[in-house]
C-alpha cells in the first residue's frame, strides 16, 4: 500500500513537473533569443544556448524603438485606468449591496447581462460617439470609460460587500452617520484587499490593452507597447533578437508587480471565478 | 424611503452614465446602422436589409464564422478538460503545490502581444523552438502559423499556454469539495472514475458553466493573436492569414469597419455576433439543466 501510494505521488510529480517545464521553456527562449544575434538566429541549425551573448539587443531596443515613450504613454493610460476603476466600481458596488433602494435590485442582472456582450457590438457606436467629440487620437477614449466602472469589478466588489457585516453599518446609522460618511469612513477602509485585486486587475488588462489602442490611437508618438511592438513587427519581421528582447522588457513590469502581489491575485480571481 | 433613492442614484451614477452612454445606446445604435450604408464621411443612409444580404454572398465573411467557430469548439473544451486534469493532479496534497501553482499561472498575466511574439517565434517553421525538439523525436515539423492546415491548431496549441487562470480557479473549487464525500463513497465501493463523475463534476459544475460560457465568448470575439500573425506575414494590414485561414470574425469585422470604412456592414456583422453569442449561450443554459446542479456547494 505504501509503495503503491509512493509511485502514484512520483508519478504525479512527474508530470507536474514536465508540464511546468513545458510552461517555463517559452520564458527561456524568449531571454536566450533576446541575446542572440541576428546572424546567428537566421542561421541553421539552430542554436540552444547562445554562441555570443549580444547584451545590445536590450540597448539597441531603446535606439530602434522609442521605447521609454511608449513605456510612459502605457504608463499614463493604466494610471489613470486603475484610479478610474478605483473611483466608481466601488460606489457601484455599495449601491446594489447596502443602499435599500429601487436600483438595487435590477441594476446587478444588468451588470451580469454587459459582462456577456461582445465588445464587437458597442464599439463602432462608441468610437463614433469620440470622434463626434474630436477625441479620437488621444488618450482620452480609453480613459473615460473606465470612470464608469467594469462590470467584472461591480462583480468582484459586490461579492466582497455582501460579505461585510451589515451591523456595522446599522451600528454607523444609528450614530447619525449618513451613507456618504459610511462609505468613506467605514466601508472604504475595510475593502482595501478587495480594492487591491482591483486595481491590479485593471492594471493587468489596460497595461496589455491591444485593441483599444488599436482604434483610438494614431499617431506613433502616443503609441503604448502593444502598438509599438505590432508595429515594430510589421515593419522588421525577422529581427527576432530584438522583438524578444522588446517582449521581455514589456512583460518585465507585468511579473515584478505579480510577485509584490500574489496574494491579491489569488484573493482577486477567487472572488470573481468561484460564487457564479 | 425617497431619500433613499436619491442617495441610491448618486452611488450608482458612475454606472447608470457609462450604461446608457456606452452600453445602451451604442447597441440601438449599431443596430439601425446595420441597416444603413455608412462610411464615416457622409451621413448614414437607411438601405434596408442590403448589408445583411451583402453579407450572405461574402466569401470572407463565411471564412471567418467558420474559422471562429472551429476555433471555439475545438480550443473551449481542449483547454477546460487541460485545465481540469492539471488542478486535479494539484489537488492531490502534494508539496510544492504554490511553487506549480505560480508556474502555471504566470503565462497568463503576460500580455497577449508578447504572448503572440513569443509564439510567432516558438513556432517559426525553420528557427522555431518547437520544430527543433520535433526534430530530435523524429517527428514531422510543419510550417505552423505559416501552413494553413496547422495555422489555427497553432493559435489552439498557443492558448493552452495561457489556461493558467482556469487552473486556479478549478483548483480552489476542488478543494472545497469535502473529503467525507469520497470517503464514503469509497465505503459504498465506488470506483475513481464514478467518484470523479458524480462526485467531482457534480460538485463542480456551476464553475465549468461559468467558465464554459466566458471561453465560448471571449473565444467568439478572439482578436489581438489572430491579428499579431497576420500583421506579420503582410504588411497592408488587410489579410487573412495564410489562405484567410487566420481570418477571424473580430479581425473581419475591424477590418470593414476601420480599414474599408463599411461601418453598416459591420455594424451588422456585430449584431450577428450578437444573435450568435446569445444563441450560445442559450443552448448551453439549456443543456446545462442536464448536468449542473446547484445547492451542492455554496
Amino acid at each position: 500500500m505504501k509503495t503503491r501510494l509512493l509511485r502514484q505521488k512520483t508519478a504525479t510529480h512527474a508530470i507536474l513537473i514536465v508540464l511546468g517545464l513545458s510552461f517555463v521553456a517559452p520564458f527561456l527562449w524568449m531571454l536566450l533569443t533576446s541575446i542572440k544575434s541576428l546572424e546567428e538566429i537566421t542561421s541553421l541549425p539552430v542554436t540552444i544556448w547562445p554562441e555570443i551573448f549580444r547584451w545590445r539587443n536590450y540597448a539597441d531596443v531603446f535606439d530602434v524603438i522609442p521605447f521609454t515613450r511608449y513605456f510612459w504613454n502605457t504608463l499614463l493610460i493604466t494610471g489613470l485606468s486603475v484610479i478610474g476603476q478605483l473611483i466608481s466600481a466601488p460606489l457601484v458596488a455599495y449601491a446594489i449591496t447596502k443602499i435599500e433602494w429601487f436600483g438595487a435590485k435590477w441594476i446587478f442582472p444588468i451588470v451580469i447581462g454587459t459582462m456577456l456582450l461582445p465588445y464587437q457590438v458597442t464599439m463602432i457606436p462608441v468610437y463614433l460617439i469620440f470622434q463626434k467629440l474630436h477625441l479620437t487620437g488621444s488618450i482620452w477614449p480609453l480613459v473615460i470609460p473606465t470612470f464608469t466602472a467594469a462590470p467584472l469589478y461591480i462583480f468582484l466588489l459586490r461579492q466582497f460587500f455582501m460579505g461585510l457585516p451589515t451591523s456595522l453599518i446599522h451600528a454607523a446609522k444609528i450614530d447619525g452617520a449618513n451613507d456618504y460618511r459610511i462609505y468613506w469612513s467605514v466601508v472604504l477602509p475595510l475593502t482595501r484587499p478587495a480594492l487591491a485585486s482591483v486595481a491590479i486587475f485593471t492594471f493587468l488588462y489596460t497595461w496589455s490593452d491591444f485593441m483599444g489602442p488599436l482604434l483610438y490611437i494614431n499617431k506613433a508618438k502616443q503609441y503604448t507597447l502593444t502598438l509599438g511592438l505590432q508595429a515594430f513587427l510589421a515593419e522588421h519581421y525577422t529581427e527576432w533578437g530584438l522583438l524578444m528582447a522588446a517582449s521581455a522588457l514589456f512583460t518585465l513590469p507585468i511579473v515584478v508587480v505579480f510577485f509584490f502581489a500574489q496574494k491579491q491575485f489569488v484573493e482577486g480571481i477567487s472572488l470573481t471565478g468561484i460564487k457564479g | 424611503m425617497n431619500k433613499n433613492n436619491l442617495t441610491g442614484f448618486v452611488f450608482a451614477s458612475p454606472w447608470i452614465i457609462g450604461f446608457l452612454a456606452f452600453t445602451l445606446y451604442p447597441l440601438c445604435a449599431s443596430l439601425y446602422y446595420g441597416f444603413t450604408d455608412f462610411n464615416v464621411f457622409q451621413s448614414p443612409r437607411f438601405v434596408g436589409l442590403d448589408n445583411y444580404r451583402d453579407l450572405m454572398g461574402d466569401d470572407l465573411f463565411w471564412k471567418s464564422i467558420r474559422n471562429t467557430l472551429y476555433l471555439t469548439v475545438i480550443s473551449t473544451p481542449v483547454n477546460l478538460i487541460f485545465a481540469l486534469l492539471t488542478a486535479m493532479l494539484l489537488n492531490t496534497r502534494i508539496r510544492g503545490l504554490s511553487v506549480y501553482r505560480t508556474v502555471y499561472y504566470i503565462p497568463t498575466i503576460i500580455p497577449l502581444a508578447a504572448t503572440s511574439l513569443l509564439w510567432m517565434w516558438i513556432m517559426n517553421g525553420q528557427y522555431g523552438l518547437l520544430n527543433k525538439l520535433l526534430g530530435w523525436v523524429g517527428l514531422p515539423q510543419p510550417g505552423w502559423f505559416s501552413d494553413p492546415a496547422y495555422s489555427k491548431m497553432s493559435l489552439i496549441l498557443m492558448g493552452l499556454w495561457g489556461v493558467g487562470n482556469i487552473i486556479i480557479i478549478f483548483l480552489a473549487s476542488l478543494q472545497e469539495v469535502p473529503q467525507s464525500l469520497y470517503e464514503s463513497a469509497s465505503i459504498d465501493g465506488a470506483g475513481g472514475f464514478r467518484k470523479f463523475r458524480h462526485i467531482t463534476i457534480h460538485w463542480i459544475s456551476p464553475i465549468i458553466l461559468f467558465q464554459l460560457i466566458m471561453q465560448v465568448i471571449n473565444n467568439l470575439q478572439y482578436f489581438t493573436q489572430a491579428y499579431f500573425v497576420i500583421s506579420s506575414s503582410n504588411l497592408n494590414q488587410v489579410s487573412g492569414g495564410p489562405e484567410n485561414s487566420l481570418l477571424m470574425y473580430a479581425v473581419y469585422l475591424y477590418q470593414n469597419a476601420f480599414i474599408y470604412f463599411k461601418m453598416g456592414k459591420a455594424s451588422a456583422m456585430a449584431w450577428i455576433l450578437f444573435v450568435m453569442a446569445g444563441i450560445l449561450t442559450w443552448i448551453i443554459f439549456k443543456s446545462s439543466k442536464r448536468w449542473v446542479t446547484y445547492g451542492g456547494g455554496d
